[in-house]
Order: C-alpha cells, then sequence, then structure tokens
C-alpha cells in the first residue's frame, strides 16, 4: 500500500531470555507524525532499533517504504533519516564536516550535497555554526546539528529515539518547533520514541507499550475520550485510608498514584466536591483534570507511565 | 531504489578515509602518543643493548640500527590500535550509530576506517624515515618507497585485524588486555626485537608461525633491498604472508562488521 510509510506485523524480540517485545503491531501512514509511547524498558527502544535496521529481525515483519527489512534492509536503510538518543556527530569535526560525510555515506556528493547541507542548516538557524568544530557547541547546538545530519540524504522517514532527553524547557520547544517545520517542508513521515506523553500528544497517532507489549493505539485525542469523563487527583497523607473510605461511603474506586490517590470516573465535580465535604481533614489538595495520555496509559496497565 | 543503484560503496569507503586523516590531524595527543613510545624504546634499547648484542649479518650495524624495522613496525601497530579502539565507544555513542545506520555496505565500512589507519602508519612511518640516515642507514627514494609499501601492506593486515577484534570487544578495557596479551607478544616475537635465529627452540616455533614476523621481515628487505646479508624469512615468502594475511583479515573484519547491533552502555 503506498500510503503506508512503515508497518510492522507480529514483531517479538528476544535477548536471551529477556522478552523485550512481544507480538507488537501498527502502522504508520504517510506524512503522519507517530509516537511510541511507553515508560524505560518498555521496549520502544528495542523497536526504534528494529526499525532503524541496526538490530537484526527476529520474529515477525516489519516494512519500511516498500522495503521488508528482513531481505531488504538496505534500501530502507537509504530511505531513513535516524535521530539516536546518543549524539552521533563527531566532536572533532565541524558541523559541516559531519553533514558533508554522512551525505556521501548516502551516495550524495559535489555541489548537490554542499547545496543539501545549506538546505538543512538554513532553517535551523545553523548557517552561521556550519564551520563550528561540534566540541564547542552547546547541547541545543548539537541537538540541531544532529537533525540536520538525520536531514541532509532527503529522507522520506524520520526515525527519532527519544529525541529531546538531554535537552532544557527551552531547548525541548525550540525543538519540537523545528521538527513541525520540518514536517512541512520536507514532508517527510515522523516516527518517534519518548517517555514524556506530553511530546506523544502532539503526535497524529500513539501506540502506547508496555513491557514489551502493545497496549493501545489511535489518535492521542481518540485515546484519551476512551478513557472518558474526568480524572480527581487528590493529595493525602493517608492514601490507604482515603481509599477505603471513598469505597465505603461513596461506592468509587480510587487507585494509588505516586503520593496521592487518583479517581477515574465520569461526574469528576460531584466527586471532587463529596470529597471535600467528608473528608477534608484527610486530604491536602484536589485536582479535577481531563484525562491525558497518562490517564489512558494508567487505565489500560494499572500503573504509572514513569512509574 | 534508483537511489541505491547510484550509491557508490567506495564513495562511503573514501569519507570514513578522509574523516579517519582529518580526525588525527587535530588530535596532537595522537601522534604523540602513536610516535613517543616506539621512539623512546628505539632510542633506550638502541643505547642500552649497545655493544652486548651483536646481530649478525645486516651490515655489522649495531642494536640500534637492529630495532629500526622494529620500532616502525611498533608505530605500526600501535596506530592500528589506536585508530580502532575507538570503533568501541563511537558504536555506542559516537560517528559510527550513523555510520551502522546508512546504506554504505559492511566492505565499504571497514575498507574505509582500515585504509585510514593505513594512510596514518605510512604517514608516520615516512617521519620516522628521515631519522634512518642518522644511524647510517643508506635509503635512497626506491627504498623510501618499498618501505613505505612494505609498512602499508602490513598497516593494513594489522588495522584490519585490529577492526575486527574492536568490534568483538565490548569495553575499551577488554580490548586494552587483548592488546597486552595478545598484540604486544606478536610484536615481541616478530624479530623485531631478536633475530629468529637466536630464540630457543619453542619461542623459534612461536616466530615462525607469527604472521607479523613476516611484517617485519619484508620491512627488513625493504630497508636493504637485495641484500643477501639479510637473515630473515625471503622477500616472496614475507610478502606472501604479509599479503595472506591482510586478505584474511579484511575478511574477518568485514564478518565482524556484519553486526550493526549497538553495544548496551
Amino acid at each position: 500500500m503506498a500510503n503506508i510509510s512503515v508497518e510492522v506485523e507480529g514483531v517479538s524480540h528476544r535477548f536471551g531470555p529477556v522478552v523485550a517485545l512481544e507480538g507488537v503491531s501498527f502502522s504508520v501512514a504517510a506524512g503522519q507524525m507517530f509516537a511510541l509511547l511507553g515508560p524505560n524498558g518498555g521496549g520502544k527502544s528495542t523497536m526504534f532499533r528494529l526499525l532503524a535496521t541496526v538490530l537484526p529481525l527476529q520474529e515477525g515483519r516489519v516494512t519500511v517504504g516498500d522495503f521488508d527489512l528482513r531481505d531488504r534492509a538496505r534500501g530502507a536503510r537509504a530511505i531513513l533519516g535516524v535521530l539516536f538518543q546518543h549524539p552521533s556527530l563527531d566532536r572533532k569535526l565541524t558541523v559541516e564536516e559531519n553533514l558533508w560525510h554522512h551525505g556521501r555515506l548516502f551516495g550524495l556528493s559535489g555541489k548537490n550535497l554542499r547545496r543539501r547541507i545549506g538546505e538543512v542548516c538554513e532553517p535551523l538557524g545553523l548557517s552561521e555554526r556550519r564551520g563550528a568544530r561540534v566540541e564547542i557547541l552547546s547541547g541545543g547546538w548539537q541537538r540541531r546539528a544532529e537533525i540536520a545530519k538525520a536531514l541532509v540524504p532527503h529522507p522520506q522517514i524520520l526515525l527519532l529515539d527519544e529525541p529531546t532527553t538531554g535537552l532544557d524547557p527551552a531547548a525541548r520547544r525550540d525543538f519540537w518547533q523545528h521538527i513541525e517545520s520540518i514536517r512541512t517542508m520536507e514532508g517527510c513521515t515522523i516516527l518517534l520514541t519518548t517517555h514524556l506523553m506530553e511530546e506523544a500528544a502532539l503526535c497524529d497517532r500513539v501506540t502506547i507499550l508496555d513491557r514489551g507489549k502493545e497496549v493501545a493505539t489511535g489518535a492521542p485525542a481518540d485515546l484519551v475520550a476512551g478513557v472518558g469523563g474526568s480524572v480527581v487527583t487528590v493529595v493525602t497523607r493517608e492514601p490507604g485510608r482515603l481509599i477505603k473510605l471513598a469505597h465505603q461511603d461513596l461506592g468509587v474506586e480510587g487507585h494509588r498514584s505516586g503520593g496521592g490517590v487518583r479517581f477515574d470516573g465520569a461526574d469528576g465535580a460531584a466527586l471532587v466536591r463529596e470529597l471535600n465535604g467528608r473528608f477534608a481533614d484527610i486530604i491536602d489538595s484536589v485536582t479535577l483534570a481531563k484525562p491525558t495520555l497518562e490517564d489512558v496509559f494508567f487505565a489500560k496497565t494499572g500503573h504509572g507511565l514513569n512509574e | 531504489m534508483k537511489r541505491i543503484a547510484r550509491f557508490s560503496g567506495a564513495l562511503a569507503a573514501w569519507t570514513l578515509l578522509e574523516r579517519e586523516v582529518v580526525r588525527f590531524l587535530r588530535q596532537r595527543n595522537r601522534l604523540i602518543g602513536a610516535l613517543a613510545t616506539p621512539l623512546i624504546f628505539w632510542l633506550m634499547l638502541g643505547h642500552g643493548m649497545g655493544s652486548s648484542f651483536r646481530a649478525e649479518g645486516r651490515g655489522g650495524g649495531d642494536y640500534l640500527e637492529y630495532f629500526f624495522p622494529g620500532m616502525i613496525l611498533l608505530v605500526v601497530l600501535f596506530t592500528s590500535i589506536f585508530s580502532t579502539i575507538s570503533i568501541i565507544e563511537d558504536r555506542r555513542e559516537g560517528f559510527m550509530q550513523g555510520v551502522l545506520a546508512s546504506p554504505a555496505p559492511e566492505w565499504a565500512i571497514v575498507l574505509g576506517k582500515v585504509m585510514g589507519g593505513t594512510v596514518l602508519s605510512v604517514l608516520q612511518a615516512a617521519l620516522l624515515l628521515c631519522l634512518a640516515p642518522l644511524i647510517g642507514i643508506g635509503i635512497d627514494l626506491l627504498g623510501v618507497v618499498l618501505m613505505l609499501g612494505a609498512v602499508a601492506a602490513v598497516a593494513l593486515g594489522l588495522t584490519a585485524m585490529g577492526h575486527a577484534l574492536a568490534w568483538r570487544s565490548e569495553s575499551v578495557q577488554g580490548y586494552h588486555a587483548i592488546m597486552n596479551v595478545f598484540l604486544m607478544p606478536l610484536w615481541l616475537l616478530s624479530g623485531a626485537l631478536f633475530p629468529v635465529d637466536g630464540a630457543a627452540g619453542w619461542v623459534k616455533w612461536v616466530m615462525v608461525l607469527n604472521p607479523v614476523h613476516y611484517g617485519h621481515a619484508l620491512l627488513v628487505h625493504a630497508l636493504y633491498p637485495g641484500a643477501a646479508h639479510v637473515r630473515v624469512a625471503n622477500e616472496s615468502l614475507s610478502a606472501g604472508v604479509v599479503g595472506a594475511f591482510a586478505v584474511a583479515m579484511l575478511g574477518l573484519a568485514i564478518l565482524a562488521t556484519r553486526d550493526r547491533r549497538p553495544l548496551e552502555g
């Protein structure tokens, strides 16, 4: 199918006795921004490495563009732009030299490559830093140079592994602005892994992974709508007692979450009034919110995303 | 598909070679690391052993002269180690990650890296050859060309071996251990320090079976072309073993590189 960019079917992967992925399937349409969301150890890095073709496929089927990874991994590599979690720039070389070598690994050369380097540097604000050695650049600028590097070979699909790890909030915002504009300008499909639900919420579709299994897939808004109602989060010194009392007196089920208690349910506003009225002595604060992807994760797995 | 058909592995190999040389020139400590130890060994052992060592043959030169090709061999060995040890870190967090996710074929990755190390060895050997006249080794232009050709052939095999070993190593420390118990003894028993003739029985056997021994012999032949008094393995045997070793090691390195997995940190 021409409009499918990446198709993953029944993929399982083991490291010795440890099962990292178990029967994971999802597909990414061309031009989509797609997130693999999950906690550390959830299996997203393994999935990323399989897609980036640096890990051999053990079980299942993956197609990237028209290429089946089992026998045409090299073809897939030619249409993938990969942004690794760890830096992949040579620190002793300048930004331009890094991009130059990377382009040549993909068969670009001469004037075409020089022009392409200009094209990817300009919107990232890197033009004036092209001649700077990577080792003297700040973390934020290095990240921009990494993005430029991944874009040099005209990728149809951009793979990003935990792309904002280690960036401060300002650099993180900056990063997302650039990704948005790249998407518009280059028209490539973007597939990223993240453990941050705010980042996954920016995507068109999300697959949630937990302990190597696919927990849910869909548009963030649909997934959130599936949880329904609202989420009430209570900060309390006595979570156990509050859960018991709420069950006895109000017939609602609370779950421990972080240091407090959360209630997923339909009428959040009414619940807040009841809780405040009856248990004010053991409650420090109550928050009423619409559900987020984190709540979707909680609803599907019974534990928090970053617990 | 069109792009892949046009894609040339040679360009990938060339760009990796170029990167290797530029990196080296920007890290002065690597130049010092690769040249200083062999030079110090050479001067200390050369002068220290002085009169107690009389190698027969080789125009009756002293130990400083005997040890000269061995010192160059040590530079080649160190350069091959230093240029491949970076692979271990580079695969985990570094430039090699991008190389492995690129369509560059394994042979191009290996050739780029290994040729890079070879060029560095030749450059350093050329610098050291300037010292030859100071110790009375007369070397003409043909001699320089022969010598650098021999250095290139030996460096190709040793760097490819370093590549294969580094690719299989999980840590820099592990590679250091290999260097101490395997690579250094290969050099010690190559004829660089003492000739095979005078060695005890089992040592002699290890030396004859050691491929680096033939690398040393090739350097000696290049330094004294056509000299009948040179008592090492003959030219064609040496060249044959050095060539076969390089081909075998390149093959091993390419096989190792088929494993593109990132190392766990």
